[in-house]
């Protein structure tokens, strides 16, 4: 009953935590001394990277070296890092958008050709390569094995994104609310806010990856339906003849 | 392991000396690819640009592409993928054999490519000869890579496509450390670094090649 109500509000909670940080981000919290209204962007971009390269593709490669483990192994966690890769994509591309949102005006540029955002913009590449290859092989069990292979090749990339900003030291600015003596950069109002954000925008992850991998489990469901209506039809067939 | 490499690679090389698909069909496709890099710099540019490392790197990325799916292509042959299952023969070491022929044939490729730098885009023959070292071990990388990811493209549908898409993500840090470490070779900068990346994702593709090549090959 409690985990059935904890699902049931998993989406209206995540929504109302997300209309309360833009709230708080965009009438409540003061502008910044040196950026401005520009800093309003903190409160999603910082947030969002969070969950598209840490929550989301760390769930899908837990899940996919899960999976490669045999005792481990199970259709539920190929289900899980399918739909965790799917929803990453989606952040990854708000990642971007927030962050080139944010450049235009402090960089002067769209785009700059900075050692984070081009590592960022690689494993969004690699988010549609895992797509891709789980759309070109039709063997179940072959396509999940291989899927598992790739997410772990591909989550390589997470650990260069996080480390760019210091072994290349481009544009990119470095950590935004730990400085490097573990001590927190944001305070106030604004830090709350930041927090907030890290909170709802980590419950919608879970919450759209709940959603997708219901669709997974329908769609698996009705395929096994056709095949099992296939069968017998084909059996009432050869029965009748 | 290392017997079952040796013959793999020599199968896969001997494949290639006969068919000759590297010297008909590879090679004139990077010769053509860094012609097209020259005419797309101009003929000012082409001939005095710190672009050519940059240049020799991203034919030789395609033409590990060309030669990956010529490669994958030879396993997926009608009744090879189950010949190897029967033979019970050790991925490792079939991963380490294809990579290795895979190598060897990168290696000559690149050769006939750095001929071309030299000669289309002026880079000085001496630090071309100093970069070789990066060079050869930047080519093990891609090599060990590549024979990674046509594994997992192969008998895919639509693989020679999909091996695109997967492959140069993975390619992109490769070529970044190779690109500088020529640079820092010819026009100066820290080599070190690059030095040290090349080496790092060569052993990392190893061991990963290694352990996951059977995974991929399961059935």
């Amino acid at each position: 009953m409690t985990k059935k109500l904890g699902r049931l509000a998993l989406g209206p909670v995540s929504l109302g935590l997300l209309a309360l940080t833009f709230w708080l981000g965009y009438f409540v919290t003061p502008p910044d001394q040196v950026q401005g209204q520009l800093v309003r962007l903190l409160y999603i971009h910082p947030a969002v990277a969070w969950v598209a390269l840490y929550v989301s593709f760390g769930t899908a490669t837990i899940a996919s070296a899960l999976y490669l483990w045999p005792r481990t192994r199970s259709e539920a966690l190929d289900r899980i890092a399918a739909s965790a890769v799917e929803v990453s994509l989606f952040f990854i591309a708000l990642t971007l958008i927030s962050g080139s949102l944010w450049g235009r005006p402090a960089w002067g540029v769209w785009w700059a050709w900075d050692a984070r955002l081009t590592s960022t913009a690689i494993l969004g590449v690699f988010a549609l390569g895992y797509l891709a290859l789980r759309r070109a092989n039709d063997d179940r069990e072959q396509r999940a094995r291989r899927a598992a292979v790739f997410c772990i090749l591909a989550a390589i990339n997470v650990p260069i994104i996080h480390f760019s900003v210091l072994w290349w030291k481009t544009l990119h600015q470095g950590a935004s609310v730990l400085s490097s003596n573990r001590s927190i950069k944001v305070h106030g109002s604004m830090g709350l806010t930041l927090l907030l954000s890290f909170i709802a925008f980590t419950l919608t992850f879970f919450w759209l990856l709940r959603a997708r991998y219901r669709i997974e489990v329908i769609r698996d469901e009705k395929l096994h339906r056709s095949l099992a209506a296939s069968i017998e039809q084909r059996r009432t067939e050869v029965s009748g003849a | 392991m290392i017997r079952i490499a040796l013959l793999v690679a020599r199968k896969d090389l001997r494949i290639e000396m006969h068919s000759r698909v590297l010297t008909w069909q590879v090679l004139p496709f990077g010769v053509m690819a860094l012609l097209l890099c020259g005419l797309a710099l101009g003929p000012t540019a082409a001939g005095h640009s710190h672009a050519a490392p940059g240049l020799f790197y991203i034919v030789i990325t395609l033409m590990a592409l060309l030669m990956v799916n010529r490669s994958t292509a030879i396993e997926s042959n009608r009744g090879t993928r189950s010949s190897v299952a029967t033979l019970g023969l050790d991925p490792s070491g079939v991963f380490l054999g294809k990579a290795a022929a895979l190598v060897v044939e990168m290696w000559l490729a690149s050769a006939v490519l750095l001929v071309g730098t030299v000669l289309f885009l002026h880079v000085d023959r001496a630090k071309t000869l100093s970069a070789l070292p990066t060079i050869a071990v930047a080519v093990v990388a891609l090599s060990l890579a590549g024979t990674l990811y046509g594994a997992l493209t192969s008998s895919n549908s639509g693989s020679a496509t999909l091996l695109p898409i997967l492959a140069l993500p993975a390619f992109a840090p490769l070529l970044v450390a190779g690109e500088r470490a020529y640079s820092a070779v010819a026009y100066g900068g820290n080599l070190k670094v690059w030095w040290g990346l090349l080496l790092v994702s060569a052993v990392a593709y190893l061991i990963l090649g290694i352990l996951l090549y059977g995974v991929m090959e399961e059935s």
